[in-house]
């Protein structure tokens, strides 16, 4: 049980490093309302009402790929992720605090995108609050993991959006599907499928990627 | 380390490529009969289906060493599996460029959403460039090695996740407007030609990889070499 | 016992030789000085023993594991919009030390940053920051110590508490000690490695 003691710890660290310097969730909030005030402007008019739905999905992968561009970001400057290496607690501890803390500014990114969709474009049903839900989880246990490669690499802010993207597209459609499509709970399922399957997958390599 | 012996291999590899290729080829387009439906056309599948199942070869293969590397920490698995996705990577081009022939041929376009493999192949594409931009931006080391043995594992788990997600979003976003008849009833003679082209493609991505790897150890040796004398 | 046995160990940066063809043997209780001019290695040696890098040449073999190693950085490996006080929290709860308020405590008192334990590091002058460091360094009680240029920083007075700390782990603990100014620590030391 000291795995989830040491997962409070660092979670609470990371959340507790945002509420001090206040720099990435309120870009996060900012760029998501400006990218959906964007869409109007880039929609014709006669496209259908579910384009807007498409939209944004590629708004909240955007929205997180710029939170996850700053995930590592205090742990990169001061090489304090050695520090965190060196403990002997697992390391795999590490990316599920930082997850913790990914999906947490995630959600509340969304808490705004959603209402501000809504008021803007199309209602919000119950399955697409799920669906986001779902994909927060998806989206910040991948992307934490590739966060921590691109921290440790020369291009930084250019690699993470690279290594992101591809690996994401099944959580568009899984997201899309949910929101327009005629059964929804089918992509949901695909959802929860892809955020088993990449959180295990990130959770056993994460390791890996943190020590040499 | 001594060079010869795997070169052997990829000569050997080599020829054999170029037998079965000939041998497939000459079958694909001068022995089995014409598809019922395409028509001639159709015969390009005897060079996509088994250059695309080549390219999973590749990335399968990729994995593979990429897990040998994290479980034995033997830096000498990073050159294998980044050779590996190399190779998957040159077939998948040519499994992109090939479709995209039999769909302009097929269908009078060059490219479409409704095609599943052709849609896969873009993202693996894009995904297994990524690869290489990772290890362009990485210091050479053992870092490096992991990190691109984790990346290559991502990706031969995205393989079949990103095509069942490509088959729901064919059902809301793009109509199935095409449909192809492929390999559901293949006659003997087809079988047998498809099955000689296949060993064909992964005799052909052995051969390259046998080749490829063998250079890179030689630089690797020759710069070991040069630092020792330094 | 054997603590650190190195045998032909080198660690290359990409084309680059940092350090070539170490060989070691430190015995528990050592206290090893690692001498050498800017560049040749001695930061990496210490990454080595840590675990934080892996050998491209040779072996390397350390025979204490992850949670009794101290290793003191070039950084101080702290986050700078949190305070001290959170900062050795963070790292105590993470190496499992007993009694972590009370021993965060006396450290904090023993070094001097009892005072300014709640403000951020980044308010620190850099000479605070080192003795953060080692604050941090020493908060799990390890049995293997490596210090890459503990001096650096400090001022008189943390040169001094820095001194009589080294004095009271010498022979109690295994060093490694990587530094410009060997003369200061020269008569605690069981024997030296100078890197070229």
């Amino acid at each position: 049980m000291t795995y989830f003691a040491d997962v409070g710890a660092l979670a609470r660290k990371d959340l507790l490093l945002e509420l001090r310097s206040r720099d990435t969730l309120p870009a996060m909030l900012l760029f998501v309302v400006s990218t959906l005030v964007v869409f109007n402007f880039s929609l014709p008019a006669d496209t259908g009402d579910l384009a807007a739905y498409g939209l944004l999905w590629v708004a909240i992968v955007f929205t997180a790929i710029l939170g996850l561009t700053r995930a590592f970001a205090a742990e990169r400057e001061q090489r304090v992720l050695d520090g965190l290496v060196l403990a002997p607690c697992d390391r795999s501890a590490i990316w599920l605090g930082k997850g913790i803390a990914v999906v947490a500014f995630l959600a509340l990114a969304e808490v705004v995108a959603l209402p501000a969709f809504a008021l803007f474009f199309e209602p919000v049903t119950w399955e697409l609050v799920a669906a986001v839900a779902l994909a927060d989880v998806g989206l910040a246990a991948v992307g934490t993991l590739l966060a921590a490669m691109a921290a440790a690499s020369r291009a930084r802010e250019l690699l993470l959006p690279l290594l992101f993207l591809p690996l994401v597209i099944p959580v568009v459609v899984g997201g899309v599907g949910a929101s327009i499509g005629d059964d929804p709970g089918r992509y949901l399922a695909f959802l929860g499928l892809y955020d088993l399957i990449f959180a295990i997958l990130s959770w056993a390599s994460f390791e890996y990627v943190v020590t040499e | 380390m001594s060079t010869s012996l795997p070169n052997n291999r990829a000569v050997a590899l080599a020829a054999a490529a170029f037998a079965l290729l000939l041998a497939g080829l000459a079958l694909a387009f001068y022995w089995v009969p014409d598809a019922p439906l395409e028509g001639f056309r159709q015969r390009i599948f005897y060079i996509h289906v088994p250059v695309a199942l080549t390219a999973y070869a590749c990335f399968g293969w990729a994995a593979w060493k990429a897990l040998r590397l994290l479980s034995t920490r033997d830096q000498r698995y990073d050159l294998e599996s980044y050779t590996a996705v190399h190779m998957g990577v040159i077939f998948g081009i040519l499994t992109l460029v090939t479709g995209s022939i039999w769909a302009r041929t097929s269908w009078g376009v060059w490219w479409s959403w409704g095609e599943r493999q052709l849609v896969l192949f873009l993202v693996l594409f894009l995904f297994y460039s990524a690869y290489f931009m990772l290890r362009y931006s990485v210091e050479p080391g053992p870092r490096r090695a992991s990190m691109s043995a984790v990346y290559a594992l991502f990706g031969v788990v995205l393989i079949p996740v990103s095509f069942l997600a490509i088959r729901l979003a064919e059902g809301l976003i793009h109509p199935v407007v095409f449909d192809r008849d492929i390999g559901s009833n293949l006659a003997g003679s087809q079988l047998l030609t498809f099955g000689i082209c296949l060993a064909g493609t992964l005799a052909l991505a052995a051969a390259l990889y046998a080749n490829e790897l063998t250079g890179k150890r030689i630089d690797a040796r020759l710069r070991e070499l040069r630092e020792a004398l330094q | 016992m054997v603590v650190i046995a190195a045998r032909g160990l080198g660690r290359s940066f990409g084309e680059k030789r940092v350090l070539r063809d170490i060989d070691l043997d430190v015995a528990e209780r050592d206290l090893l000085l690692v001498t050498g001019p800017n560049g040749s290695g001695k930061s990496t040696l210490l990454s080595l023993c840590a675990g934080l890098l892996a050998p491209t040449a040779g072996e390397l073999e350390v025979t204490v594991d992850r949670g009794r190693i101290g290793y003191l950085a070039h950084e101080p490996l702290v986050y700078r919009e949190l305070s001290a006080l959170e900062n050795l929290d963070l790292y105590g709860r993470l190496y499992r030390v007993p009694e972590r308020r009370e021993r965060i405590g006396m450290l904090l008192e023993r070094f001097g940053l009892w005072e300014s334990r709640r403000s951020p590091v980044s308010s620190f002058s850099r000479g605070m920051q080192q003795r953060l460091a080692l604050c941090r360094t020493l908060l799990h009680d390890p049995a293997l110590l490596l210090l890459d240029e503990p001096y650096a920083g400090l001022d008189d007075a943390g040169a001094e508490l820095l001194d009589a700390e080294l004095r009271a782990l010498a022979g109690r603990r295994t060093l490694l000690l990587a530094t410009h100014d060997p003369d200061r620590v020269g008569r605690l030391a069981t024997g030296s490695l100078a890197l070229a």
